[in-house]
């Protein structure tokens, strides 16, 4: 972008501009051009989401408008327009009408600091992990403003709960993305991805990507931490009062923010555009950071379809006391492992300029720990796993005695 | 682009992302019919009244969590920069960032033994 606006900038200003406009004008463009690609991707996102959700479910989903139904978010686009929208007499209309936008914006802004090609990006944040993660947590605010100002027992119910979820699943999802800032070095997306050259983040420590894939699942709110908008007791959740498009911007969001999600996790522990050939041409890299990322998100959306949800004690036990300690033991034994390494002078101090054989040794000894740390795990959850089965049985037992008993 | 003109751009970004969702929802208020009613405009429950307030004093512990979380979100401003100069610094600066980090851990496993994470 950075070449294109300069570029921009110098052709007005020598056919006459302003300076000062020139620069203005050639940022708006930039904007629109990076702002572009997640507003057109959240179109065939919805037409993913429902296609893939209906093949799950043994359905075939949109198939009518156009083939394989592919306009049917734009004839969904036409109905939603001519929906009446209904705004309680009781809400707070301001902030009624101001959630929507802001969830939906939160989402849209996270792509300033995705780079798209080592040469494709909007701005190159020194600060672009925070950035992120500042950024994702405006969401959280959009939907408890949305619960709250639709006064409404049901909206302010889910909205409570999301405010909870998220903020929790905030922590770990934070002391994952500190591993590969701490491995690059830096919080710049393009410097993380390129520290990845040697090896790709996830191999140096599967669980941070695991830890972030599970956190980033419940800040999407989707199943199994899905009780935002568990229709069976809240009817819809924080979106309950919402009609027509204030309504569909809700989903757009959701919808863009998985993809969003898939996208990051693609760049922090996938090597983004690293692959094959990515340096013949962007158009290469762009690809391959794509494909990474789609795949990435079709596994969100496999999982959403598969499991069921979760009660919110369930949830906040699972994290506060197995995420939020795991994230801080993989943090503490994987920094401490690597200074010992790079004293000893085996693993390099500088991921961006080591290749493959300088990160061979630390990689295997950061993925042995992740696998000691995992086996570990599912020794606890197997004993945990037992124990609650022997109690359920017991209840059972007892149950069944209560029954035949009655029956007597 | 220079550190301004990069923050321009944020900013520019951050004035333009509203405008997206803003646009359909304006077209969307051109189109649509009007027709309201006190019936559809009054809050949507179970078909019966609502009873009493909404914005009620609700629940103490969501509000424990959100302490909980505040010990860790002000962590993390601490441990971000920390990362950063991670590769660049000795053993002894990693030694002061596990230490801050173990004393703050240890506050979660206060509020565990406290049950404060026990949802009620």
């Amino acid at each position: 972008m950075d070449e294109l606006c300069t570029g921009l900038c110098k052709l007005m200003v020598e056919s006459g501009a302003d300076a000062g406009l020139a620069q203005f004008a050639s940022l708006l463009v930039g904007v629109l051009l990076v702002s572009g690609v997640p507003l057109l991707t959240v179109i065939i996102l919805i037409w993913v989401e429902r296609k893939v959700a209906a093949r799950i479910q043994d359905r075939i989903g949109p198939n009518r408008v156009g083939p394989l139904g592919l306009m049917q978010t734009f004839a969904d686009l036409l109905k939603l327009l001519g929906k009446e929208d209904i705004t309680p007499t009781s809400a707070d209309r301001v902030l009624y009408n101001a959630a929507p936008l802001v969830s939906f914006a939160s989402v849209v802004l996270i792509w300033v600091v995705v780079p798209f090609t080592p040469f494709h990006f909007g701005v190159d944040l020194e600060i672009g992990a925070l950035y992120f993660v500042a950024i994702a947590s405006l969401g959280t605010l959009a939907i408890m403003t949305a619960g709250w100002a639709s006064n409404n027992k049901y909206a302010l119910l889910g909205a409570f709960r999301v405010v909870a979820l998220l903020v929790s699943y905030e922590v770990p999802l934070v002391f994952a993305l500190l591993v590969p800032v701490m491995l690059a070095g830096s919080m710049s997306m393009l410097d993380i991805v390129n520290a990845q050259a040697g090896m790709w983040f996830v191999v140096l420590s599967p669980l941070a990507f695991a830890i972030f894939y599970i956190s980033s699942q419940a800040e999407t709110g989707r199943a199994p931490f899905d009780l935002i908008e568990a229709e069976s007791e809240l009817v819809a959740g924080f979106n309950i009062e919402y009609s027509g498009m204030k309504f569909g911007m809700f989903f757009a969001a959701e919808f863009l923010h998985v993809f969003t999600n898939g996208i990051l996790m693609a760049l922090l522990f996938f090597g983004g555009w690293m692959g094959p050939l990515y340096y013949e041409s962007p158009l290469i890299a762009f690809a391959w950071l794509g494909l990474k990322g789609t795949i990435i998100y079709l596994t969100t959306l496999w999982l959403r379809n598969t499991v069921p949800r979760l009660r919110i004690d369930q949830i906040m036990a699972f994290n506060w006391k197995f995420l939020v300690p795991l994230s801080i033991a993989n943090l503490i034994l994987l920094s401490a492992a690597l200074k010992i390494m790079q004293e000893l002078g085996i693993a390099p101090r500088d991921m961006l300029s080591a290749s493959f054989v300088d990160v061979l040794p630390t990689t295997v000894v950061m993925l042995l720990i992740n696998l000691a740390m995992v086996a570990y795990l599912l020794g606890i959850l197997r004993k945990r796993g037992r124990e609650a089965r022997r109690e359920a049985g017991a209840n059972q037992g007892m149950l069944a005695r209560a029954a035949s008993g009655a029956g007597d | 682009m220079n550190v301004l003109n990069e923050w321009a751009f944020v900013g520019l970004f951050a004035l333009m992302a509203p405008v997206f969702p803003a646009l359909p929802i304006v077209i969307a208020w051109l189109f649509r019919p009007r027709k309201p009613n006190v019936l559809k405009s009054s809050t949507y429950e179970c078909g019966v009244e609502t009873i009493g307030d909404t914005w009620v004093q609700f629940r103490v512990q969501y509000y424990i969590y959100g302490l909980i979380f505040l010990v860790f979100d002000v962590e993390m401003v601490f441990l971000f920069p920390w990362a950063v100069a991670y590769n660049e610094m000795s053993l002894f600066g990693f030694v002061a960032g596990f230490l801050f980090i173990f004393l703050l851990t240890d506050a979660l496993f206060y509020a565990w033994k406290k049950n404060a994470l026990e949802w009620k």
